[in-house]
């Protein structure tokens, strides 16, 4: 057993792909070695700015010999087929096995040393990692197929054991030397094999395992800022980052001038870590302290005096800047910037930036209003959504986008608006995203709620919806966003209504524009308005639309659907959030299949009451119940209303039963449920209640259990069988109570109430036959079953459900 | 440090050339840079290059911010295999200790979106500030480099900060009388600045841009290729003055740099199609 070490030099590799190559290195790594039949006992990976290493442990020496078999054509096949094989082989005749009428190839492969594997593998490994981006470079670039690598390739080290491994890439030739530290070191240094790179390149500055550099950061920076009585604000992504900028990390602390502090401290801290990768300190009170650490990667000579120097001259530049920006800023009341975003176009198709503001502030309000959001004041609602945008055209959102909105809730603060006003202007992007802070300040929440809902009808509106992976307006963030503000606050909002009101609104502003250019049809409108007798400050949002599709029936660039495909969207998204939440997929299909609701929170409630339920025997029972008599039912093509009594009669398809073994999930050609309770009836023996195993499950059983019903039908019955009977009476009492308590959403109690059907529809499946020869008996109980499926839908669609 | 930097390059076989007489936002839009990473042939130059960046202007009060300034352009094709030590041997040419500094190539794509240009790279960083732009060019004028360029274009003011350790750019010493930078260009910073602004008219500054991208469709027509690269240069600068007056919203920008961008790659492919013959017969295995 040997050891492997490969080195891959090359000039700087971005640190936010470091850690995606050393698992790209060894999984690649593996694939070539595992076509060789080659296992290795360990493996790690190491990678620096200047070098992606792999060292594997415990390779054999050699392969073992593989003995490989083709199975050709058979002995009978034309000429032409043999002649084939035996191109494709490379073989002859004579060289093939025959077995079972059937030719073979066999090769014997013999076992490869394992270092001539490792040969191969390393330029196939180079050529095709996959870099998220990369390059080509120097003389070789006049060809468009020349090399490409994340930057250029210097050099490769590949030792196993003691072994120089040759290969060689794009001209690049392996060999046993590489380089220290760029500037401590930079002289070529030699590497023995797997056992001394680490500490070789240690003794020439270079920490290679990005691990170690990662921990030197953190407990340095940390360090530092406690000797200076401060507290490091940890950042792990900024440990990485400069963990991949530095083969040699260095902590140093710095200082800035008190007097920026003045300067939100969220800016100082960005402009710290996006521009300058600083970590910067809180002190004693827990506020920014006006303290950074940087990284150096170099032990600099003066013990890093001139280092520092530099990097506080480069923040306070920064800051500089920073400061310039937000002391202009303040300078303008955020009204009057918000006047600046008429002339920034939100979507070419979709008007501006104010158009939006004004649909989100008059939806707010109204969210407020209507009392969807409770606890708000509507007039506080509507300027919070007025000012909202504002910070879009000041200079540091400019400068910083991602500074948009805490920007502005800076701003409104500082020009003294009410904390929820402020505060709602800050926080109206949330959630962003899975994860994100979820608002619940009413007053937050209607905004950011009427934000999203906006951006999202309108996209719809102007026929943008997402498509496949394709999202660039960031829709599907922008429903989960609002998904999650409805649940969270458990807001009872119409939906429907709530959607057709924007689109309305978006319909309208379009509709003002056109006023401006065509006059005439505003006068048609108001002449229409005024044969009717209607005031017109009287109509509602939803009579406006109407007049507005009424009057033209030609405007081409909104999507008069877009309210329904946008419900259509919610339900998407619900369904993933909620799979993603651990929610069975078919429950959720099986409330949405219901339709027609658009509270969320009604929805939810009883995807989440359904969930308890089929978990219950109870529920498990019932679902098999429903599930016979859905599809007997479904066999009848019954559908609602006597008229089906005429239907077809009754023919057992091997495609009905595959259909009808759907929900079973995979035993194919099960009986249907009738047939198998016909079939067991017959037999006077015991009715399965599933479908489970089930000996006389067999589509042989049809013609006896057609038999067993005409011999059934002789018999002298009363009117109602006892279990008939019960299921009715069960069905009288449990209906109402499930109305009832769906009516109040107690959606546990509806199912309560269904559960009390379950033992009455077992006694009616083992004594009563559905399938009278009695046309009215059978018609009475297919109603019969029908009423109970309807019983059951009323909670949501048991046929969606599994198992 | 610019007759350093001359020196250094010149002794390893660069042309030594004079700045383009015209407004442009990087010395990339040099035609010497541009025009010169299409095609086979080598090609090394470096020359010093003033740049406008209108919506940089700060009026004189930032330290580090200009709307002119000088650049240093090298373009050495193909590119060399030891060009990151290239570099680094002049950092040192012109004072940079590097056994007290931190000198970090940190990754930066660079993009040129009005010049069709793409290229990997990194900004070098000497103690956290960005001092140098360092490009291996992939795409010029929308076209595949080949051979690929090394591109290192150098912030002279910010080199000079270092080497002679001055806080502010205004403070750098101009010549050994006593002579500063900010003797020599505050007030241009601050007039241009309010010019760039608040002053510079913007319906002839709309009807250059229209008149410079009519010319350099002119040049095209005539299979002059430099000349409609000037237009492209001149177009995309009022472009920029546009962009500093705010006037432009945020969908138009597109559009106006998709013009401009037209305009550059036009120039790029008449270009090549007037060179592709000599090209081809001088560098057989090269094409497109």
């Amino acid at each position: 057993m040997t050891d492997f070490l490969l080195e891959l030099r090359s000039e700087e590799i971005p640190a936010r792909m470091q850690d995606r190559a050393r698992a790209d290195l060894e999984k690649l790594f593996v694939a070539e070695l595992a076509k060789a039949g080659i296992l290795a006992g360990g493996m790690v990976t190491y990678a620096t700015p200047r070098r992606l290493a792999l060292i594997a442990r415990d390779l054999p020496d050699a392969t073992e010999g593989a003995r490989e078999e083709v199975k050709g054509p058979r002995t009978s096949a034309p000429e032409q087929a043999l002649e084939g094989f035996l191109r494709k082989t490379g073989l002859t005749r004579d060289q093939l096995t025959e077995r079972d009428g059937v030719w073979f190839a066999v090769t014997e492969k013999p076992g490869r040393a394992t270092a001539e594997v490792l040969a191969a593998a390393i330029p196939a490994i180079v050529r095709a990692f996959p870099w998220p981006k990369s390059m080509r470079w120097g003389d070789a670039s006049l060809s468009s197929e020349s090399l490409r690598w994340v930057r250029p390739l210097q050099g490769i080290v590949a030792i196993f054991g003691q072994e120089l491994v040759p290969c060689e890439v794009a001209g690049i030739e392996s060999g046993f030397a590489t380089v220290g530290h760029r500037f401590h070191s930079p002289h070529a240094i030699t590497i023995g094999g797997a056992h001394d790179y680490a500490e070789k390149l240690r003794a020439c500055h270079v920490i290679v395992d990005q691990d170690e550099r990662r921990a030197l950061i953190r407990e340095r920076a940390g360090a530092l800022a406690a000797g200076a009585g401060l507290k490091l604000i940890e950042d792990e992504g900024l440990v990485a980052e400069n963990a991949g900028l530095t083969e040699w990390p260095v902590p140093l602390l710095g200082r800035f001038d008190e007097a920026f502090l003045d300067v939100p401290a969220e800016v100082i801290q960005l402009t710290a870590r996006v521009n300058q990768k600083y970590f910067v300190c809180e002190g004693a009170d827990g506020g920014l302290a006006n303290a950074f650490v940087c990284v150096a990667n170099i032990e600099a000579k003066d013990g890093g005096e001139k280092i520092v120097a530099g990097n506080q001259k480069v923040l306070a530049a920064r800051l500089s800047d920073a400061r310039f920006f937000y002391e202009t800023d303040l300078k303008v009341p955020l009204e009057e910037q918000a006047k600046k975003l008429e002339k920034i176009v939100f979507h070419e198709k979709l008007g501006t930036v104010a158009d939006k503001v004004e649909r989100v502030a008059k939806l707010a309000r109204w969210l407020v209003e209507e009392g969807i959001v409770k606890g708000a004041d509507p007039a506080h609602a509507e300027r919070a959504a007025r000012l909202a945008k504002a910070d879009l055209v000041t200079g540091m959102v400019g400068e910083f986008p991602e500074l948009q909105g805490l920007m502005g809730g800076y701003y409104a603060k500082a020009q003294g608006e009410p904390t929820e006003v402020w505060e709602a202007v800050r926080d109206h992007y949330k959630p962003v995203g899975q994860g994100d802070e979820v608002p619940t300040v009413p007053l937050t929440v209607a905004v950011s709620l009427a934000d999203k809902l906006d951006t999202i009808v309108s996209f719809f509106t102007g026929e943008m919806p997402p498509t496949g992976s394709r999202d660039p307006y960031a829709l599907r963030r922008a429903c989960l966003g609002a998904i999650q503000l409805i649940a969270q606050s458990d807001l009872r909002l119409p939906l429907e209504q709530a959607l057709s009101l924007v689109t309305a609104m978006v319909w309208i502003q379009r509709e003002n524009a056109e006023i401006e250019r065509d006059r005439p049809r505003t006068e048609l409108i108001d002449e229409a308005l005024r044969i009717g007798g209607i005031d017109q400050d009287g109509l509602s949002e939803r009579a406006r639309l109407a007049l507005v599709i009424a009057a033209h029936p030609d405007i081409e660039i909104l999507d008069s659907k877009a309210p329904a495909k946008v419900l259509d969207f919610f339900a998407d998204r619900l369904k993933v959030q909620q799979r993603e939440a651990g929610v069975r997929h078919d429950l959720i299909d099986a409330v949405f299949a219901l339709g027609g609701e658009d509270d969320l929170v009604r929805l939810l409630a009883r995807v989440h009451a359904l969930q308890g339920f089929v978990a219950t025997g109870e529920g498990t029972n019932l679902l098999a119940g429903y599930k016979r008599a859905a599809n007997i039912l479904k066999k009848e093509a019954w559908q609602e209303g006597p008229a089906l009594a005429a239907s077809p009669a009754p023919q057992f398809s091997l495609a009905d039963m595959a259909e009808q073994s759907k929900p079973f999930g995979d035993e194919p050609r099960r009986m249907p449920d009738e047939a198998r309770f016909i079939a067991a009836d017959l037999a006077g023996g015991n009715i399965p209640q599933t479908g489970e195993e089930d000996p006389l499950a067999e589509p042989a059983g049809q013609d006896a259990a057609g038999a067993a019903a005409g011999e059934r039908s002789d018999d002298a019955t009363p009117v109602f069988e006892p279990a008939e009977a019960a299921l009715i009476a069960a069905l009288d009492a449990a209906e109402p109570r499930a109305a009832a308590a769906i009516e109040a959403e107690d959606f546990e109690g509806a199912m309560a109430a269904l559960a009390s059907l379950r033992a009455p529809i077992d006694a009616f499946f083992e004594t009563v036959t559905v399938n009278d020869a009695d046309p009215a008996k059978r018609q009475r109980r297919l109603e019969l079953l029908a009423r109970m499926r309807a019983a059951v839908h009323r909670v949501a669609d048991f046929s969606k459900i599994e198992g | 440090m610019i007759l350093t930097l001359h020196d250094y390059w010149s002794a390893r076989g660069c042309v030594i050339l004079q700045p383009y007489d015209m407004e442009m936002g990087a010395g990339t839009f040099h035609p010497a840079t541009t025009l010169r990473a299409l095609g086979p042939e080598p090609w090394n130059a470096a020359f010093v290059q003033p740049c406008r960046r209108p919506t940089d202007g700060r009026y004189g009060e930032n330290p580090n911010r200009l709307q002119h300034y000088y650049q240093y352009q090298v373009i050495l094709k193909p590119s060399p295999t030891d060009l990151q030590e290239l570099y680094l041997g002049s950092l040192a040419a012109i004072g940079v200790d590097m056994a007290s500094h931190d000198i970090r190539f940190v990754e930066d794509d660079w993009e040129s979106p009005t010049l069709g240009a793409w290229g990997l790279g990194w900004e070098v960083w000497c103690d956290g500030m960005e001092v140098t732009q360092f490009t291996y060019f992939q795409q010029m004028g929308g076209f595949d480099c080949k051979p690929v360029a090394g591109e290192l274009t150098y912030g002279l003011e910010r080199l000079a900060m270092y080497i002679q350790n001055v806080d502010s750019v205004y403070d750098l010493a101009f010549n050994d009388a006593g002579v500063t930078y900010g003797d020599v260009y505050h007030e241009n910073e601050v007039q241009m600045s309010t010019w760039n602004f608040e002053v510079a008219n913007t319906d002839s500054l709309f009807d250059a841009f229209r008149k410079h991208v009519a010319e350099c469709e002119n040049s095209l027509n005539a299979a002059l290729p430099i000349a409609a690269y000037e237009q492209a240069i001149k177009a995309s600068h009022v472009f920029n003055l546009l962009q500093a007056r705010g006037v432009i919203s945020v969908a138009e920008r597109q559009a106006y740099i998709g013009r401009v961008r037209d305009l550059a790659k036009g120039a790029c492919k008449a270009q090549i199609d007037k060179m592709t013959p000599v090209w081809s017969t001088r560098f057989p295995e090269w094409s497109l």
